[in-house]
């Protein structure tokens, strides 16, 4: 168990693959170097792998002062204990006050596994991170600087603010896309502080038989417009006409998890808190009635349209334009729209 | 060669049917007003259980900590086949986060001492931290899997596993004992055995015994009701219909590391998502809104 250290640094998981960067821990860096700035210290990174060196440059380019490079053969593909091992012996070593992963399926494959060991507090899936003082109503004793970690609770209904009094490091993991990508400064450097750990046959229990990695298929991400459909549609084979919107404007599609539970499209579409979290430019709901956890994944985006029969329905409530009716008229109305504007 | 497995379940409210009806006033959750269910992601935890034992032979034990309410759990767990079921309860445990319980579990299950496999629901539907299970694993000192996607062999203490990596697969192997997070693309959970339910539908563990037997003598005082809990028990023993229930003295826990006292992490604040019903501009369902909406999407930059 760690006591607090006040002047510990900010530190991310850099997380990689197969030589390339995880987008999660490029957008983890900015909000360290956020967080570090408030608290006037330094943002670290670890970066565990096999000849991994060069991806540095990147975290100094994303707001990173210090890269904790842990470089070993043993850990050229993830693994629980030896990436737990790197990470449980640096954070033992430089005691940073945060530490930041990536909710992928790694990151919560390790998270909690390095937070046990270290009898750590650990807060799942953040959406928010922030610096403030806080009393602790039970000893009336005011905190300064703690990490305030922001996150739904309760299928998405509630939003609860977790902080962690005295057994540090305050951990948290932050969902891809969760967090701005903010543009590199290709110019910023920092220092690669090289570490030597141990990892000996304990840690080598798992014996990794075959991978197999598929490229993904769909990239909201990356999209400027995504037109997204939901359990309203109906039938597969309604979702044509949310295909043909999406191809007339230029953009991705997307669905809702009620979409995906019916059957109506694969899971690469889902938006929301358990698939993608995106802020596209533009973002058609069509036939979605606007749950807590799909309205959590796109909210950020800069303009919502939804389209519904219900009027009540909720998704109306984050919408920057509504259409009360029914799709399977307006997106043809639509769709014509835009091609005399092309 | 037999196999035994312990499954750590849980009884949640049903989040993913919140309704309005459950929200009070000032737009806080009443639980009270929620439905409970079975942990989706644990009874594939339990089907893979199950699945290993019909296969290999060896038991299948659930555990799972919780209000004497959450013995609804167990019960259908042993509906569904399992051979033995113990309600961790105790006041002391609540308000206990991720690491605590985690810390809680795994003295159960070194208490439970026989083991080949654990196998948990990658998370709970009332949390979605998927935290407790590899903290269970680093707890006991063993190996984890997670993800668990297919079960492919097991040979000579040996476990061949599929898991999902999210965008793809692996297959790894482990020696037992191993720690299994269970997803639900693992398997399809078998329904309650109707022969089996008719058997079982009595069991109770003593808490809700003693709850009955206030419930049907409100006017008893303290040592009748004591000792016509003790009866039925007793009765339940007989019959073999009692649901063992253990405390966190059973278990040996050190209470500094259960409840509020074990939790690093503290609930600061809680705020209800209010629903806003303002600020969007209607439009209207017809050739000319529409051309209007699209015109105000290209001059504003969205589009185009």
């Amino acid at each position: 168990m760690l006591e607090p250290n006040r002047q510990g640094e900010v530190w991310v998981f850099a997380e990689q693959e197969d030589g390339v960067l995880h987008d999660v821990a490029l957008e983890l860096c900015g909000k360290a170097r956020e967080l570090a700035d408030r608290l006037g210290v330094s943002a670290g990174a670890v970066l565990p792998g096999a000849d991994v060196g060069e991806m540095a440059k990147k975290l100094f380019a994303h707001g990173i002062d210090n890269v904790y490079l842990v470089d070993h053969p043993r850990l050229s593909h993830y693994q629980t204990l030896p990436y737990a091992r790197a990470l449980e012996t640096l954070i033992g070593k430089h005691r940073p006050q945060i530490v930041i992963v990536g909710a992928t399926a790694i990151g919560r494959d390790l998270a909690p596994r390095v937070a046990s060991t270290l009898r750590a507090g650990l807060t799942a899936d953040c959406t928010a991170l922030d610096i403030s003082d806080v009393t602790d109503p039970k000893t009336s004793v005011e905190h300064k600087n703690l990490l305030l970690q922001i996150r739904p609770a309760f299928g998405g209904n509630i939003i609860a603010t977790i902080v962690n009094f005295d057994q540090w490091p305050q951990m948290a993991t932050v969902r891809e896309g969760v967090m701005p990508l903010k543009p590199p400064t290709n110019n910023r450097t920092g220092k690669i502080v090289e570490e030597k750990v141990e990892i000996d046959d304990t840690a080598m229990v798992l014996k990794l038989i075959q991978r197999h990695v598929e490229k993904r298929k769909v990239n909201l991400k990356g999209a400027r417009v995504i037109v997204a459909g939901g359990g309203g549609i109906g039938s597969r084979d309604n979702f044509k006409l949310i295909y043909d919107l999406a191809g007339a404007i230029g953009g991705a599609v997307g669905a809702s998890r009620a979409a995906i539970d019916g059957g109506l499209i694969d899971k690469d579409h889902q938006v929301g808190q358990t698939g993608t979290t995106v802020r596209p430019a533009l973002y058609i709901a069509v036939g979605i009635s606007g749950a807590i956890q799909h309205r959590a994944g796109m909210e950020e985006s800069a303009k919502i349209i939804a389209i519904n029969t219900d009027r009540d329905a909720p998704i109306f409530s984050v919408a920057h334009y509504g259409i009360v009716g029914d799709y399977k008229q307006i997106i043809p109305m639509m769709i014509k729209a835009i091609k005399e504007k092309k | 060669m037999a196999y035994d497995s312990v499954v750590c379940v849980k009884q949640v409210p049903d989040t993913a049917n919140v309704t309005t009806e459950a929200m009070r006033e000032d737009g806080t959750v009443n639980r009270g007003s929620l439905p409970t269910v079975f942990n989706p992601e644990d009874l594939h935890a339990l089907e893979s259980a199950l699945a290993v034992r019909d296969e290999y032979g060896g038991t299948v034990t659930v555990i799972s900590m919780g209000p004497p309410k959450a013995a609804d759990v167990l019960r259908d767990s042993l509906f569904r086949g399992a051979d033995r079921a113990i309600l961790l309860t105790d006041r002391r445990a609540a308000a206990s986060d991720t690491l605590a319980t985690s810390y809680i579990l795994s003295q159960a299950i070194k208490t439970i001492d026989r083991y080949d496999f654990i196998f948990c629901g990658r998370q709970a539907i009332d949390g979605d931290t998927a935290q407790v299970g590899p903290q269970c694993a680093e707890k006991l000192g063993i190996p984890q899997i997670t993800y668990l996607h297919e079960m492919v062999s097991i040979q000579d203490h040996v476990a061949r596993v599929r898991r999902s990596i999210g965008h793809g697969w692996e297959i790894v192997e482990a020696k037992l004992p191993v720690l299994i997070t269970v997803i639900e693309s693992a398997n399809r959970s078998r329904p309650p055995s109707a022969r089996r339910v008719m058997r079982m539908k009595r069991a109770r563990v003593p808490a809700e015994v003693a709850m009955e037997v206030k419930a049907e003598m409100p006017e008893g005082a303290d040592e009748q009701l004591a000792a016509e809990t003790e009866r039925r028990v007793q009765e339940l023993r007989e019959k073999g219909l009692l649901i063992e229930q253990w405390d966190l003295d059973h278990i040996q826990a050190d209470l500094s590391r259960c409840g509020l006292a074990g939790s690093p992490t503290k609930v600061h604040r809680i705020q209800a998502i209010v629903l806003t019903k303002e600020g969007y501009t209607e439009v209207q369902p017809s050739e000319t809104g529409i051309k209007e909406l699209i015109h105000e999407l290209i001059v504003d930059r969205t589009w185009g």
